[in-house]
């Protein structure tokens, strides 16, 4: 992507650029020392030279598991919009690995031959993986789990493999065995220390966080040491061998048992090192040669290496400082991490490990909810020191917010689950509740108490926070119930009733009016919000006609109309097709309808067809002529069933498994007209390859060889959500037995969107 | 749901330049459904006839949207004000002072209405 430095006019015509950085290595913190410093260098002191080994520009690689689930290379790159073509004095070579440094003659010599002269280096080369030097790790079929190449690779091998096992229960491991299982193998995590995620999370956490991972399938074997990697007969990895004798048969090995930071340019230029490896740098994060600075997990500061990229982050802000003069110090970071993995919350926060002398432990284990939460404190329990969460990291905020100060309440009310009434540590002033816009509690606390903020609504406009990635909503909602504002959950004005305590009100009582039911148990007459509600609840509940008698006036003018209001009034027409299966008598009405009503025509993307511009008293002519047709309405704008999307399957497709168009036919047909608290979308794939997107859907369908995987919980929109595997290899009636309980479940107890 | 075309019955009023209109009968309208009418070939309005009979009559044209669909909206109250919900973006009108409830810099023209003889009719 990126091109050497080019000649061409030279932005404000400054002078000649008196220095040159080169910077080795173009991960994510090598790119982010580049665009901190390119940013403060407003006269452009510096000329920066770029050399990354990998192929591509530098991606996140914290969220480069979602690459196996099908976000691009393209939406995981860290490189703004042409960053390195329109800046002379900015270059980056792709591909390409400096092999030495010449300290004497302040040059580096790269593979490709190019000799580079520096007036300052910048070491960023990161860690490369650990793998066990046991027999057969070199085999076919084993790969590491690091790059973009890497998981290329590995999902080429998954297409042929059926069985894959992870070597290391780490981070990274569980986020490998996740693609794994997300590709469709059988997947094996295998661990030699007594417990998964060693380092972050201590006994009691590991084995919570084990019987989670289990639970989804994966095989976890801890204390388990790979000794050897067996071929088969076509020379793939085909078996591992473990101390002890057991043995598992696998087609695929990722190994993701720690990294090592990559220290051997430092060596070869006589650079001191770690005992553990990388370049030891001081506060300024310059290594023992002037000229030469370390940044990231192939530093070693203050004799330790940091493997997140926060701290990797904070030393490039203090480089860059340093490039342009400036003094700043990195003096250590809190390896605090907050994270969901395989939908398991983890949290590791502080002095995890109880390392400090006297320190003392207060453990809530929950074996049934699968929650672990383990706080450490002064021998006085008067001070937070750190702690572990695993399967419920909701108190992670405040604790970390508390961390290594006066708990200032019963430390065990931070982790018991909170009982009506009690006193809960309340939040230090000066605790950051909103990270994305450094928003502090005693800010919200004042926009409450003077600013007449009532919800989380008012907090959002009022202090931006939760207006960034949004995990701090629940805390926001927390410190307005603290502050005695209730967040009602009532309907509207006229319900102080939930929807789902509607709903049982009105299976349980009969009422099957809105007058009936607002007299009984609401007041006014109604608005909006709960006219719509109280209608979807009748007709799940079966109450005739939904235009029938009083129910029309509780419509909204779409349901009316069977179409969709647009902006002009206008309304759009989108007859149902189910599974996307259209006949070309039933294409040549549609086409006809258009023309002679003059519509404009336009493919959905729940693979039907719209027609807009239908004024309102054209429309019963409109459906006259679709319904003779054999059309109905499809539910396009409705709080209710949309679609159930497919792709061609089985009858068609060479690589189909199972017949997607007549489940997806079966399906849409079985559940429309079903009305919900909010719209409801649904796909049927006929392979792994997932063609309809179903897990972008409310309930998502995959085929398998012998039946059906169902998916649940998926979204598209503006929180996409990839849907949970809820159950596997089913046959067509217990998946339809299964999908009528979810929905039921959810038409019952969700709340109004 | 036909767009209902007023007929050339007129009562005149001496005074004011407004008159009486007859737009339809009573007993057509349904309890908390809108329906649209077209006054004298240019004016849209949007009539309304509440749970307890009384009839209220606005302006059929969304100020927020441009689009003449408030006979389309959702009747209903806000305290003890009957309202209509645009079917556009949902803002609230009081169906008695035209006011959004929710911004009070905006007010939609409202008509009086009157009911001889079992017949609808609005000043306008």
């Amino acid at each position: 992507m990126g091109r050497g430095g080019r000649p061409g006019h030279c932005p404000g015509g400054a002078g000649m650029t008196s220095r040159t950085l080169v910077v080795v290595g173009n991960g994510m913190v090598g790119q982010r020392l580049v665009e901190v410093l390119r940013a403060r260098d407003g006269d452009r002191t510096w000329r920066i030279v770029v050399v990354g080994e990998e192929p591509r520009a530098a991606y996140d690689r914290v969220a480069m598991s979602s690459y196996v689930d099908g976000r691009t290379a393209a939406e995981l790159s860290l490189v703004p919009q042409g960053f390195y073509d329109d800046d002379p004095d900015l270059s980056l070579a792709l591909g390409e690995v400096v092999v030495g440094v010449d300290r004497a003659a302040r040059t580096v010599r790269t593979d490709a031959g190019r000799v580079l002269r520096y007036d300052a280096l910048v070491l960023a080369t990161g860690s490369r993986p650990f793998v066990p030097p046991v027999p057969g790790h070199d085999l076919p079929g084993c790969f590491v789990y690091r790059t973009l190449d890497d998981l290329d690779a590995i999902r080429a091998r998954a297409a042929t493999a059926r069985i894959g096992a992870v070597v290391g229960g780490g981070l990274l491991g569980l986020e490998a065995a996740n693609a794994l299982r997300n590709l469709g193998l059988t997947t094996h995590v295998v661990e030699a220390a007594q417990r998964l995620m060693p380092v972050q999370v201590d006994d009691g956490g590991g084995h919570a966080l084990l019987r989670r991972v289990s639970a989804l399938g994966i095989d976890v074997r801890v204390g388990t040491l790979t000794e050897a990697l067996l071929p088969g007969e076509h020379g793939h990895v085909a078996r591992m061998a473990f101390a002890g004798g057991a043995a598992l048969d696998v087609d695929l090995v990722v190994f993701s048992a720690g990294v090592r930071p990559r220290d051997d340019l430092a060596r070869s230029c006589g650079l001191p090192v770690g005992d553990r490896g990388g370049v030891v740098v001081d506060e300024s994060c310059r290594t023992e040669d002037r000229d030469i600075y370390a940044l990231g997990e192939c530093a070693s500061a203050g004799g330790r290496v940091y493997g997140l990229v926060g701290p990797g982050y904070a030393m490039a802000e203090v480089v860059a400082d340093r490039l342009l003069g400036g003094s700043s110090t990195f003096t250590g970071a809190d390896l605090s991490t907050t994270l969901k993995l395989l939908g398991v919350e983890v949290a590791s926060f502080g002095d995890a490990h109880a390392a400090t002398p006297g320190a003392l432990e207060l453990v809530w284990t929950d074996q049934v909810a699968g929650v672990y939460k383990k706080l450490v404190v002064t021998d006085d329990a008067s001070v937070l020191l750190g702690g572990v969460f695993v399967g419920d990291a909701s108190a992670y905020p405040v604790a970390r917010a508390l961390l290594d100060r006066p708990i200032g309440g019963p430390p065990e009310s931070l982790i018991l689950p909170a009982a009506d009434g009690a006193d809960r540590p309340a939040l230090p002033a000066d605790a950051q509740v909103c990270s994305c816009h450094a928003v502090t509690s005693a800010e919200v606390s004042v926009a409450i108490a003077e600013r007449g903020c009532t919800d989380v609504a008012a907090l959002k406009a009022c202090t931006k926070a939760g207006t960034g990635c949004g995990s701090c909503v629940p805390m926001l909602a927390r410190l307005l119930r603290d502050a005695g504002v209730a967040t009602s959950r009532a309907l509207c004005e006229h319900f102080d009733s939930t929807r789902a305590e509607l709903f049982e009100i009105v299976r349980v009582t009969g009422i099957r009016t809105f007058s009936e039911l607002v007299a009984a148990r609401g007041r006014g007459r109604g608005c909006d919000i709960c006219k719509p509600a109280v209608a979807s609840i009748l007709a799940s509940l079966g109450s005739g006609h939904i235009l029938d008698g009083e129910q029309a006036a509780l419509q909204d003018t779409n349901d009316h109309h069977l179409a969709n209001i647009q902006r002009d009034g206008t309304y759009s027409v989108i007859p149902r097709i189910p599974g996307g299966e259209v006949t070309p008598e039933k294409l040549i009405v549609i086409g006809s309808v258009a023309r002679d009503f003059g519509l404009y025509v336009k493919i959905t993307g729940g693979q039907r067809i719209d027609l807009l511009g239908a004024r309102v008293e054209q429309l019963p002519a409109i459906w006259r002529r679709l319904v003779d047709a054999g059309f109905e309405s499809g539910h396009a704008y409705g709080k209710a069933l949309r679609t159930v999307k497919s792709c061609v399957g089985s009858t068609w497709c060479r690589y189909g498994v199972q017949d997607s168009v007549g489940m997806a036919i079966a399906l849409e047909l079985r559940y429309r007209g079903l009305r919900a608290p909010h719209k409801i979308k649904a796909g049927v794939s006929g392979c792994a390859r997932e063609c309809a997107e179903a897990r972008g859907k409310d309930f998502g369908i995959i085929a398998t060889e012998n039946g059906w995987n169902l998916y649940l919980g998926g979204n598209g929109g503006f929180k996409p959500r990839h849907a949970e595997l809820f159950a596997t290899d089913l046959d067509g009636d217990s998946l339809v037995r299964l999908i009528d309980r979810f929905l039921m479940f959810y038409v019952r107890t969700a709340d109004r969107l | 749901m036909e767009m209902t075309l007023v007929g050339p019955a007129v009562e005149r009023q001496p005074r004011t330049l407004q008159w009486w209109t007859t737009i339809c009968g009573y007993a057509d309208l349904v309890p908390e459904r809108g329906v649209a009418a077209l006054v004298r070939g240019r004016h849209q309005v949007a009539v309304f006839r509440l749970a307890d009979g009384r009839v209220h009559c606005v302006d059929n044209r969304d100020p927020y949207s441009g689009a003449n669909v408030l006979s389309r909206g959702i009747i209903g109250t806000r305290g003890d004000r009957p309202t209509v919900a645009s079917p556009m973006f949902k803002q609230v009108f009081d169906l008695a002072t035209g006011a959004a409830l929710d911004d009070l810099s905006v007010r939609i023209t409202v008509h009086q209405v009157r009911l001889r003889d079992g017949l609808v009719e609005i000043c306008l």
